[in-house]
């Protein structure tokens, strides 16, 4: 949200947040590591209909998810 | 349990020297530890020396002159009080110039006292009239004819107790009590000789002094000068049962003392090993809740929240949920339900409410409160020392060199524990204290923190670096520990992150606001002052890195070597009454009790086994998911357990949304909260006082909940979640929660020495308790950590999204006070409302200067989120640039400006960091408008029809 952009999220843009959220405090690990803490951590806490949208929308939308994130949902949509 | 008084032994045990004396005593031959008093060796073994300003919580004093005592070889009288025992030395309690004596004294004593005992508050408990017969006293010659101190005035100003200074006999018990044990100091003795009378701070009356209400001065006072209304009001007590307290994390233990079935008063237990013996405002006295009128206790249940509430029967209620649940999973499927445990209720209740939703839902849809506070601190320490909750014990803090106090506010949250870390600082350990509040541990009576950095809000992983950069680069790190019980990889990483000149405290002081000399000066005494522990809150937690701060709190803990032993470790200062416990009995949705990943097989497979169904691998929604899938329209329904999501997390208007979009929301709880306001079945709750079970406090430690009288609603909430459990076709069959803790130790290693029988023996135990550790574990992490080698983890700072910028140009945090409780759904139906009759913003002098605010005005608070009205306290306590407010009246609903925003990895939400403007206001907002209507329509009520 900024000034300009009051209101709640959608709840994909919600999860599109939440991942780059989680990639930005885990990209100090080093890209590969992050890359699959990141889709570790989306596997052991998200439930697999968040999961299922959130790779849907890295088909759709992948310019929304910063690159450690991509790769992750990546591993996870390969892994399903 | 009948009601007999806990023994007083009239002085503390000695300090542990290792040494023993022998002497005699009446004959007796005796061996004690060395320093004990004389009239401590004497009660233990059997004799009690008369005595009237001694307590064996309070220091000994020596001003009564009751407990004179003749010494073989000595002059005089000495107090047995003050004499310690030596070797060799020959006591006589009992001799006929004693006995004189001691008449004496009592004679002065009952000469200023009145001698109306048959219609005294106290008689039958009261040591001075104990005492008169304990002498002998059968005569005063001096008359009642010349000057007393009778027909003084009372104070009746707080709302608790009466003050009448006529009954005093000016023992200091109450004096000392305020210093030694609340360490408030709120209390002196005024004037000299005759005209020495007890005064709350500068002559003022009990409620508008600095007194606390912690009731230690009305514990210590021998007589009825200090003593509940509620015993004025009912009379004393004739049976006590010990009970542990339901407000906050510390987990008092109290002797609920009944005439019948009413409780005439709590008394803290001196044998409780959480709170020794001491108390707070709400647990000591906030209980009236209990019983008010506000309770529900009658099912209800209505088709749309639009609708005035039908009262039903039990039967009624319980078949209408288990068909709209069942109905829901058949239309939208089985994960479009869930359910939430609640940190207040007892472990048995939570353990039943996460299995009920395993098992019976199908799901693991199930989340806790501790989502909105401590789930961090799960994640945070579960990854670095490999479990999810604090390392210590309270006692612990007595041997505390230095404590980092960071995002708590021990006096208002956890008072009781506040009043041991103030007695300690007050023999001389160190404090830091990381808060953007000058919070009052920072300056009190005979207490001042040696640094206090008052960061930015949001700014706390940025200032533990920080920190940890001045260890690693002044090496002052304990590498030894280090080598022997962490990975040094992974401490080799971390130290040269954290070495890097962008994280000095100086490059970081522009944007934590901290100055760098101070910073750097904390981290070396953190480092090299001794014994160094932490303790943390909220603050820490509820931030968008609120489980990276917790790895960079364990990470400091690591690198210095403080952890494992007591007086060192890493605390948590957990907020609900038994918010560990719910986190422990599996209320999170990844994970079983015991925090088992629902994947892990072999955990998943006990389950399986033991509940006979097959249980889901897959993590469940967390409470923000199931508000977002329930706007989105695919979960629709949900059962709440004693939580009133719609005041206490974040962003009401979406937490609003989400449950009006569902069509089946249960709440069970004691009064129509907020929530209640958006469901369709309503389940009468029970209180503490009304069931067993067990509560686990902040230090891990199990403690029995003891039911003192029947359920006002006819069930307690354990039977409620039974006969659901059953509605829904599982085949429950407890009939006491005894047989749901066996359950519990059976599936759960850590508790696999937990049984109702030792408990009972015990008092106590804290977990893990099992055959490794049969008594329980006090201190974690001695030999090595639980997950085999401390994990350092690089913890960048990434600072939050919620920006101050033109509109929104000051931070907002929450917190709250000393005398109201998180939401207020309790306190506020107790006479605490004396103390904070509603949320005010505190905003500092300049900021409200540059609004033209003055102390007192209405202002509106308005964020990104929403907008709410409020009084202004204009206050340094906070910096410029920051505003504070609590949340605990719903009529403010402080909730509606917190945001969406959240900890990376827990979505604990960040209420701590809200950008906000503040202005002068006329009146309500528009929503606390729309809202005051819709609470009024909402609790509208049908009574049942006569049969």
């Amino acid at each position: 949200m900024t000034d300009e952009t009051e209101g709640a999220m959608s709840t994909g843009d919600r999860l599109v947040y939440m991942a780059n959220q989680i990639a930005r405090n885990l990209a100090a690990q080093g890209q590969a590591e992050a890359e699959a803490m990141v889709a570790d951590h989306i596997r052991a806490f998200w439930d697999p209909g968040m999961r299922a949208r959130i790779v849907e929308i890295a088909r759709e939308r992948p310019s929304a998810l910063s690159p450690i994130a991509a790769a992750a949902i990546g591993r996870i949509a390969a892994a399903a | 349990m009948t009601f007999t008084r806990e023994t007083d032994h009239g002085t503390p045990p000695a300090l542990a020297t290792g040494r023993n004396v022998t002497l005699t005593i009446d004959g007796e031959a005796v061996t004690l530890p060395e320093g004990t008093s004389i009239m401590r060796a004497a009660s233990l073994t059997g004799t009690a020396i008369p005595k009237l300003c001694a307590s064996d919580n309070l220091e000994s004093f020596g001003s009564c002159r009751l407990c004179l005592v003749e010494i073989e070889g000595r002059a005089g009288y000495p107090a047995s009080c003050t004499t310690p025992i030596a070797e060799g030395m020959v006591v006589r309690t009992q001799t006929d110039r004693l006995k004189q004596l001691r008449r004496g004294v009592m004679e002065l004593y009952i000469s200023d006292h009145p001698l109306d005992c048959l219609t005294c508050a106290a008689n039958g408990d009261c040591e001075l009239q104990d005492q008169a017969g304990a002498v002998g006293l059968r005569d005063v010659r001096y008359g009642y004819d010349g000057a007393t101190n009778m027909g003084q005035p009372k104070d009746q100003s707080n709302p608790y107790f009466d003050f009448d200074p006529s009954k005093c006999i000016a023992c200091s018990r109450c004096v000392r009590a305020c210093d030694e044990v609340q360490g408030t100091f709120a209390l002196t003795m005024e004037g000299r000789g005759f005209d020495t009378k007890v005064s709350p701070s500068q002559g003022q009356d009990f409620l508008s002094s600095e007194c606390v209400s912690c009731g230690a001065c009305v514990q210590a006072c021998p007589t009825a000068t200090l003593i509940e209304k509620k015993v004025v009001e009912t009379g004393t007590p004739d049976r006590a049962v010990v009970t542990t307290c339901a407000y906050c994390g510390v987990g008092c233990t109290f002797r609920a003392e009944m005439r019948g079935q009413e409780l005439v008063r709590m008394v803290p237990w001196k044998e409780g090993k959480a709170n020794r013996g001491h108390s707070c405002v709400k647990g000591r006295f906030a209980w009236g809740y209990a019983q008010h009128q506000d309770r529900i206790l009658k099912p209800m249940i209505r088709s749309s929240i639009d609708q005035p509430w039908r009262e039903v029967s039990w039967d009624e209620a319980i078949a209408h949920t288990a068909r709209e649940f069942r109905r829901i999973q058949a239309q939208y499927g089985a994960r479009a339900i869930g359910g939430i445990t609640s940190s207040r209720c007892t472990n048995e209740e939570t353990f039943l409410v996460q299995k009920m939703i395993r098992q019976g839902f199908g799901n693991n849809n199930v989340d806790t409160c501790a989502r909105v506070c401590h789930s961090p601190t799960g994640y945070g320490l579960k990854t670095t020392f490999g479990t999810s909750a604090g390392t210590q014990d309270f006692d612990s803090v007595m041997q505390a060199d230095v404590m980092l106090v960071i995002g708590a506010n021990p006096t208002d949250a956890h008072p009781v524990f506040a009043s041991r870390m103030k007695k300690r600082l007050r023999q001389g350990a160190r404090l830091i204290v990381v808060d953007p509040r000058r919070i009052d541990l920072i300056r009190s009576p005979h207490v001042e923190a040696d640094h206090h950095l008052p960061l930015r809000p949001g700014t706390n992983v940025a200032v533990l670096t920080a920190m940890a950069h001045v260890i690693v680069t002044e090496k002052l790190c304990d590498e030894a520990f280090i080598r022997a019980r962490c990975d040094w990889d992974e401490f080799q990483d971390w130290a040269d992150f954290v070495s890097e000149p962008a994280r000095s405290p100086e490059a970081t002081a522009p944007l934590t606001g901290v100055p760098a000399e101070e910073l750097r000066a904390a981290a070396r005494l953190y480092a090299t002052g001794g014994n160094a522990a932490i303790y943390y809150g909220l603050g820490v937690t509820e931030h968008s890195q609120g489980s990276s701060t917790v790895m960079a709190i364990a990470n400091l803990a690591m690198a210095t070597g403080n952890i494992g032993r007591p007086g060192v470790g890493v605390n948590p200062l957990r907020g609900q009454n038994n918010v560990q416990g719910a986190c422990d009995m599996g209320s999170f949705p990844h994970e079983f009790s015991g925090y088992r990943h629902v994947s892990d097989d072999d955990a998943r497979g006990m389950f399986e086994s033991a509940w006979g169904v097959k249980l889901d691998s897959e993590p469940g929604l967390r409470i923000p998911n199931m508000l977002d899938a329930a706007t989105d329209g695919t979960f629709k329904g949900i059962f709440i357990q004693g939580e009133d999501i719609l005041q206490s997390d974040p962003n009401t208007h979406h937490v609003a949304a989400g449950l009006a979009a569902m069509e089946c929301v249960v709440v069970q709880d004691l009064f129509l909260n907020e929530t209640a306001n958006y469901a369709h079945v309503f389940l009468p709750g029970s209180t503490f006082l009304e069931k067993d079970g067990t509560f686990t406090n902040a230090e891990r430690r199990i403690q029995r909940v003891r039911k003192v009288m029947a359920p006002l609603n006819g069930h307690a909430d354990w039977e409620i979640v039974q006969l659901l459990a059953q509605a829904l076709g599982l085949d429950w069959k407890y009939s006491h929660p005894s047989e749901i803790m066996d359950e519990i130790a059976a599936l759960t290693p850590t508790f696999a020495g937990v049984h109702y029988d030792r408990l009972d023996e015990e008092g106590s135990l804290q977990w893990p308790a099992n055959e490794a550790a049969p008594d329980g574990t006090p201190t974690m992490h001695i030999d090595g950590f639980v997950r085999g080698k401390g994990k350092f983890v690089v913890t960048d700072y990434v600072a939050t999204d919620e920006k101050t910028g033109p509109r929104f140009p000051l931070l907002l945090t929450t917190g709250r006070i000393l005398s109201h409780y998180n939401v207020g759904a309790q306190t506020r139906r107790t006479a605490n409302t004396a103390w904070h009759p509603e949320d005010r913003l505190e905003i500092h002098p300049v900021d409200a200067e540059n609004r033209g605010i003055k102390d007192g005005d209405w202002v509106s608070l308005r964020s990104r989120a929403g907008e709410t009205t409020l009084r202004a306290l204009i206050t340094e306590r906070v910096a410029p640039g920051v505003v504070y407010t609590t949340f605990h009246h719903p009529d403010t609903q402080a909730n509606v400006i917190t945001t969406d925003y959240s900890d990376w990895a827990t979505n604990c939400p960040e209420y701590k960091v809200t950008a906000v403007q503040v202005g002068l206001s006329n009146g309500p907002s528009d929503w606390q408008e729309d809202y005051a209507e819709h609470a009024r329509q909402s609790r509208r009520i049908i009574p049942e029809a006569a049969e």
